[in-house]
Parts: structure tokens; sequence; C-alpha cells
């Protein structure tokens, strides 16, 4: 399969955002390009955050943050399974304040991705694409996880 | 520019599968994990060791697990290549995003022996 990437081509001055590259040149060329360089003319620092997109990199900093704390998790399971003594063990780690507050903290960044990911599926779907329903469904899934967080937290507790 | 040999399953479209389908397992296996946790009343060791025993939990579990591998990996290769790259971190980025990615593999290669030596010794 051809992969087409677009390509915007300016011969201006050298202006740090390539937004403002175009509009002051007022030379610019699109050019289709097999395979090239992706597009850039996003300037990720200058863009503002709507919820939509808050919503969006608290998926990925949690994806992230997952990926090495479910080391505790195995760590547990591990514990518990190996024997009745580390079964015990693991009953104390989860009594202690410190084991208490590492698994909710885990539990949190599972329980967000959780949500998010299912919202993500909803999308997929054809529900919610909209700006309304973006925007809806970001505020829902801000909802429904800090509720479940909170409900781990009693749980945990 | 970032090539796409190191994606999982050198297609986007079939990484975009896999980590739906991945997910869906995962989210199946917390929810079971829950239910159990959660309602499945007193816990001992010898209910606990029997629970993870059974067929269908070490089906579930062992897919749980492959799920988590893929999982992670496409994400954490989605987050290397957006900001891990020449353009965002000059000529280094190259070298930061593989170093990133093989520490993601290192991880990931961990647990999946780590998870197959919990739930089958």
């Amino acid at each position: 399969m051809l992969q087409f990437g677009l390509r915007v081509v300016s011969s201006g001055s050298l202006a740090p955002h390539p937004f403002n590259r175009l509009r002051k040149s007022g030379q610019k060329k699109c050019d289709i390009t097999v395979k090239d360089k992706r597009p850039v003319n996003l300037d990720i620092g200058t863009i503002a955050l709507p919820i939509t997109a808050i919503a969006s990199i608290l998926h990925r900093a949690s994806g992230a943050f997952i990926f090495f704390a479910v080391a505790i998790l195995f760590a547990l399971l591990g514990q518990s399974l190996s024997g009745p003594e580390g079964f015990a063990a693991a009953q104390e780690c989860l009594n202690s304040f410190i084991g208490k507050l590492l698994v909710w903290g885990t539990l949190a960044g599972i329980i967000y991705h959780s949500v998010a990911g299912v919202k993500h599926l909803v999308m997929d779907a054809g529900i919610g694409e909209t700006m309304e329903g973006g925007i809806r469904g970001a505020q829902l899934v801000f909802v429904v996880s800090a509720v479940l967080i909170v409900i781990a937290g009693l749980w945990v507790w | 520019m970032v090539k796409a040999v190191t994606s999982f399953g050198r297609s986007g479209l079939s990484d975009w599968l896999v980590q739906r389908v991945s997910g869906v397992i995962l989210l199946v296996f917390a929810l079971v994990m829950v239910c159990k946790l959660g309602f499945g009343g007193e816990l001992t060791y010898e209910s606990w060791k029997a629970f993870f025993d059974g067929i269908c939990m070490q089906v579930l579990t062992t897919a749980a697990l492959l799920s988590l591998v893929a999982h992670g990996w496409i994400g954490m290769w989605s987050i290397s290549t957006d900001y891990f790259t020449e353009r965002l971190m000059g000529t280094k980025g190259t070298v930061i995003r593989l170093a990133f990615q093989a520490l993601c593999a290192v991880v990931l290669f961990t647990y999946l022996i780590w998870g197959l030596r919990i739930l089958w010794s």
C-alpha cells in the first residue's frame, strides 16, 4: 500500500512557526511525496489544551505510568501465590499505609486509562464523534473515573 | 524520519486492531479480578491459589499477560515515535528513541517471563 504524506514547502524566511512562515512568505506549494517526512505543521508547545486534549494526554500519561507501576501488582500476585507465608506477607503489605498508597495509585492509573479506553471504543463505533460529543465524552471520562478512583480508595482502605 | 520497522505489526492498521483487542482482554481480566476481590467472599491462600489454577483463569491470565506485552509495546512505541524524534530533540532523537524502545522491550520481556513463572510454576 502506498503511503502519501502531504508536505508544505515554503521558500520564505525562517520564522519559528510553520503557519506564520506560510502566511508571511505568501509563497507556498503543496506537493505529494511518497514516504517522505511526516507533515510538520503543528507546534505542540503553542497549542491550547481543550478538555478533549487534556483527556487525551492523560490517557497517554496514565498508560506510561501503568507500564512501570504494574510491576507492583506483579510483585503482589507473585508473593500471594508463592505459598501460605507469601500470601500472609502480601496481606501484610496491603495493610501498610505505603502498600495501600502504591496499590491505590496504580489502580487510579488503571481506572482512568480503562475508562478513557472504553471511550475510544465507543468513538470507534461512531458514537460521539462530533465536537460536542468529544467534549461530552471527555467530561464523562473525568466524572466516571473520578468516582471509580474514590470507590477504589475506599475499597483499599 | 521515523521508520516503521519497530512497530508491533509493521502496519498502523494492524497495531490499531491489536491495541483494541488486547485492551478489551485486559479490561475483561481487570473486571474479573474486581469481581473476585470485591465480591468473591473471604480470601484464603487455598481459595486464591485454586482460583488461579482453574483452566478458565489460566486461559484468561495468559491471554492478559500476552495482551499486556502487545498493548504496552504499541503504546510506548506511539509515545516514543511522537516525542523522541529528531524534530523535537535534534540529532540525538533517534538514539534516545531507540534506547527508550530497547528499555521498554527489556521491561516487557521481564514482565512476560515473570508473569509466566508466577502463573505456571
